[in-house]
């Protein structure tokens, strides 16, 4: 029961974590390797809106998903859109962005164990035997609300549609009238709040590290992989095995094993099916 | 000349053209201008230890060189075969723990362990990367950026040889002097042997696999034996450079699967030239020294360095090295359009 409750707790963390990613890669085909960063950003705005400046969580909560998606706005703009198509100078520049983001927050003082953010419930149930607190609930219903979300909005909406088409085949969405510069900006942008909310969701329940940044791009990076690059709901359905596989991994074998299991996941579907479950991609075009 | 009907000529410079080939025995002026710039890296490589106050700069200098031979295979597996290894930090690595086991535990001397960290340390490299030759681009890249993340949980996980504390005690080489002048001397030999390499049959067979590996395919060769071919000698190079880095340091340890590895030789190469092997040794001629001049700033050399980055990558992307080779070769002018 503890496996089920803590399991499906740490995979709906995980989906958080990767949707993001997984967002700006299914639209724009540009991995973006500054996720973590963006992740940590945003615990660090709504921390300091909070505790320097006063204001009440709510707002501060908002202020700091618009400053995030203003940031991947921009960081799509003034960067991203000049090496679009080089893959490999995709990855090296939104990771040096990201490198410079977190250094540079550890430079401004960002460091030790100091930085928490307020959970959004007191107080715990007990579910099955296993005491489990409120706010762990608020983020498995935030996650769940999420996905949901992210389904009605791609598939009922003129934006959503617009941008499941840039992800279909963007030549196609272009000869449709649907500019795919400007649509990209906006999968970037909301990667980069989909990331805040994921950092607001899951930060209260420790402290704001800069590590976990690194930590978030990888596991992020684990999810979509395993799922299919550029999959949504591969990612979503991934993050429940590696997150069940986490925990399994914990409880049987020691806590150092959960990383191992994540890079191990990489590693293995890379080698064996590169589009991941669900993906879309062709397998030709992966391996030769 | 208006601004808009204008534009930049560019002509190879006379001395250039008559010193292609054979004609480049004319004269001494030619023979000359074709060796200088050679000649002006080996010898500033060589009296660079000499040049350098102290012994902390001297140090500087070992490490430069074990960037730069990083970086010349990135750059070698890059631009001549195709595939973009992210993970420069799991060859020093695996070359870094071969050496320092062989040393600790079985008493051997550098001499012996720094090759048998690079043969052995290649051939295990090459074996972990085997089942990932098949894939392409971004694949290859991520699945290469994890290795060195997972070979250090690996050893923190299992405890494996001294764990978090890595393994202490190691020989250094007998001097400072031995130890600048074996890793430049091993770097040069790298560099005029990559470039030699890339111009055999080999070389030019690496080529057609990163243009069109289903060509090759098609003539009868075996791809993936070329590519495991090519990963050897690069991560052979680069647990080489991990070594030499153990034995500098006396110690091995996680950290030597940090992302530093993979990302400096990274920038490194961009900044210095994508594709041209010498254009890495001067981009890690840069910028390890900076970043070693700004140490006092903490964290804020490594914004620093990735802001370098970004900015090369977007209005530079074709680095020094084509810069200078461009200055050096050809003569711009404006003309009327």
């Amino acid at each position: 029961m503890e496996i089920l409750v803590y399991g499906t707790i740490n995979s709906v963390s995980l989906a958080l974590m990767g949707l993001g990613f997984a967002m700006v890669y299914g639209i724009s085909r540009v991995p973006n390797f500054a996720h973590g960063a963006l992740y940590i950003i945003c615990g660090f705005v709504t921390w300091t809106l909070l505790q320097k400046l006063g204001l009440p969580y709510g707002l501060a909560i908002v202020l700091s998903l618009a400053a995030n998606g203003i940031l991947g706005i921009l960081m799509y703009r003034l960067v991203l859109i000049r090496v679009r198509g080089m893959s490999i100078s995709e990855i090296i520049s939104s990771y040096a962005i990201g490198l410079a983001i977190l250094e540079g927050l550890r430079y401004g003082g960002f460091r030790g164990m100091t930085y928490t953010l307020p959970v959004f419930m007191d107080g715990m149930v007990v579910i099955g035997g296993v005491p489990v607190d409120y706010h762990r609930i608020v983020m498995v219903i935030i996650g769940i609300l999420l996905v949901a979300g992210l389904w009605l909005f791609t598939h009922f909406t003129k934006l959503g549609l617009a941008l499941q088409g840039m992800a279909q085949d963007e030549r196609a969405a272009l000869m449709l009238g649907i500019d795919s510069d400007f649509m990209a900006m906006l999968a970037m942008g909301f990667g980069a709040i989909l990331a805040g909310v994921a950092a607001i969701t899951i930060l209260p329940l420790g402290n704001i590290v800069v590590e976990s940044g690194y930590h978030v791009l990888i596991m992020s990076i684990a999810v979509c992989i395993v799922g299919g690059l550029g999959s949504w709901m591969g990612a979503f359905f991934a993050a429940f095995i590696i997150g069940y596989a986490q925990i399994l991994s914990v409880v049987f074998l020691g806590s150092h094993f959960q990383m191992v299991v994540a890079l191990l996941a990489i590693i293995l579907t890379l080698i064996l099916k590169p589009s991941g479950l669900f993906g879309q991609q062709k397998e030709l075009e992966d391996r030769v | 000349m208006s601004k808009e009907n204008r534009r930049k000529e560019r002509i190879d410079r006379g001395i250039k053209v008559r010193s292609d080939g054979l004609y480049a025995l004319l004269s001494w002026r030619e023979m000359a201008y074709l060796i200088a710039p050679r000649f002006i890296l080996i010898a500033g490589l060589l009296a660079l230890p000499l040049l350098m106050p102290g012994l902390y700069w001297q140090r500087v200098i070992s490490i430069v060189c074990i960037y730069a031979m990083v970086a010349i295979s990135f750059d070698f597996l890059a631009h001549y075969v195709g595939l973009v290894c992210l993970g420069g930090a799991f060859f020093i690595g695996v070359g870094g723990y071969i050496a320092g086991i062989f040393n600790a535990y079985f008493g051997m001397p550098p001499l012996v362990t720094i090759p048998l960290a690079a043969i052995a340390g290649g051939g295990f490299c090459t074996l972990l990367l085997l089942p990932c030759l098949p894939l392409r681009g971004v694949y290859f890249a991520i699945v290469t950026l994890m290795y060195p993340l997972f070979m250090a949980r690996i050893i923190e996980a299992f405890d494996l040889f001294g764990g978090t504390d890595g393994i202490l005690g190691i020989d250094s080489f007998s001097s400072a002097f031995v130890e600048q002048y074996f890793v430049v001397g091993i770097l040069l030999v790298f560099l005029f042997g990559l470039r030699r390499l890339v111009n055999t049959d080999m070389g030019l067979i690496f080529t057609a696999i990163m243009d069109n590996d289903q060509a090759v395919r098609a003539s009868g060769i075996n791809i993936t034996h070329y590519k495991a071919l090519a990963v050897f000698i690069a991560s052979a190079m680069g647990c080489l450079a991990g070594a030499c880095l153990t034995h500098i340091y006396m110690w091995s340890g996680i950290s030597q699967f940090a992302l530093d590895f993979s990302i400096l030789p990274i920038a490194a190469t961009v900044i210095g030239g994508a594709g041209t092997l010498a254009g890495p040794v001067i981009g890690c001629l840069i910028l390890v020294p900076i970043s070693e001049l700004l140490r006092d700033f903490g964290t804020l050399r490594i914004v620093f360095y990735a802001s370098i980055l970004v900015a090369f990558i977007l209005f530079r992307s074709d680095g020094i090295m084509a810069f200078a080779k461009r200055k050096y070769e050809q003569i711009e002018r404006w003309t009327q359009v």
